[in-house]
């Protein structure tokens, strides 16, 4: 039993590990702001829950596992809503979305 | 000055979030004697909900809930507890601060003194640093300038 739960931990954390790094590609690599922000907004949520989650896991039934849970919640939450917010400051600021065939 | 946000995202996530991370902030007051936190620490996390509250609904909605007479009063209660807990081990005889001779009034052994007497201490520097992290960022986010004061 302990074994499947690790295993699925390190499943957890592994995934984590690759939102993370296609996060972080998107955000060097996308043209303008929007298209960063979806990258790095979309990816960086799932990335942090999975690994939070895998964390969890490998902590079995406690508290310490019930707090993580909390903190992921809490950041599933919060973390859409600072970007859904930092993009309405950007159109409000006047920021023209990329389009194709523009330059970067 | 800051007014409400017309965005309904915003605002419920912000309202739903305020008493959480207010709860989170008793949390780490009362639990600083054991893992990282304690006064400070608590008092700028509840500063910073009130921050939050500022900033998505508005300096008038704000000023309805927390006047800013309460939060000027809140940080000098927190200064009197603080001072107050330290003049009364004063006045016991031992040094500033010196929670064991608080034994004597609590009517437990000094250990126990010396834990509520901590506990005391941090209550009072929370109320203290929310006091001032909300009062700076008030003068901050209207100038200086208060509403009644342009009319």
């Amino acid at each position: 039993m302990t074994h499947i739960m690790i295993a699925l931990s390190i499943l957890c954390i592994l995934g984590g590990f690759f939102f993370f790094t296609t996060a972080t590609i998107g955000l060097l690599r996308f043209p303008d702001f929007f298209t960063r922000l979806h990258a790095t907004g979309k990816g960086d949520t799932l990335a942090v829950f999975l690994s939070l989650i895998g964390l969890a896991l490998y902590e079995g039934f406690s508290l310490s596992a019930l707090k993580i849970v909390i903190i992921a919640v809490f950041m599933f939450m919060a973390q859409p809503t600072a970007t859904h917010a930092i993009s309405r400051a950007g159109i409000r600021r006047g920021i023209k979305p990329w389009v194709k065939g523009e330059e970067k | 000055m800051i007014i409400s946000s017309d965005d309904i995202i915003i605002k419920t996530i912000a309202r739903i979030f305020v008493p959480f991370i207010q709860l989170f902030a008793l949390y780490v007051i009362m639990h600083g004697h054991y893992s990282p936190g304690g006064g400070f620490q608590g008092g700028v996390i509840l500063g910073a909900s009130l921050v939050l509250l500022l900033i998505t609904h508005g300096y008038e909605e704000m000023r309805r809930r927390v006047p800013e007479g309460a939060v000027i009063l809140l940080g000098s209660l927190g200064l009197l507890i603080y001072s107050g807990i330290g003049l009364t081990c004063l006045l016991l005889g031992g040094n500033y601060l010196d929670y064991s001779q608080l034994s004597v009034i609590l009517h437990v052994d000094p250990a126990h003194a010396r834990a509520m007497g901590i506990l005391g201490i941090e209550l009072g520097v929370a109320f203290a640093v929310m006091a001032a992290v909300c009062s700076i960022f008030f003068d901050i986010s209207t100038g200086g300038i208060l509403p009644e004061d342009e009319k």
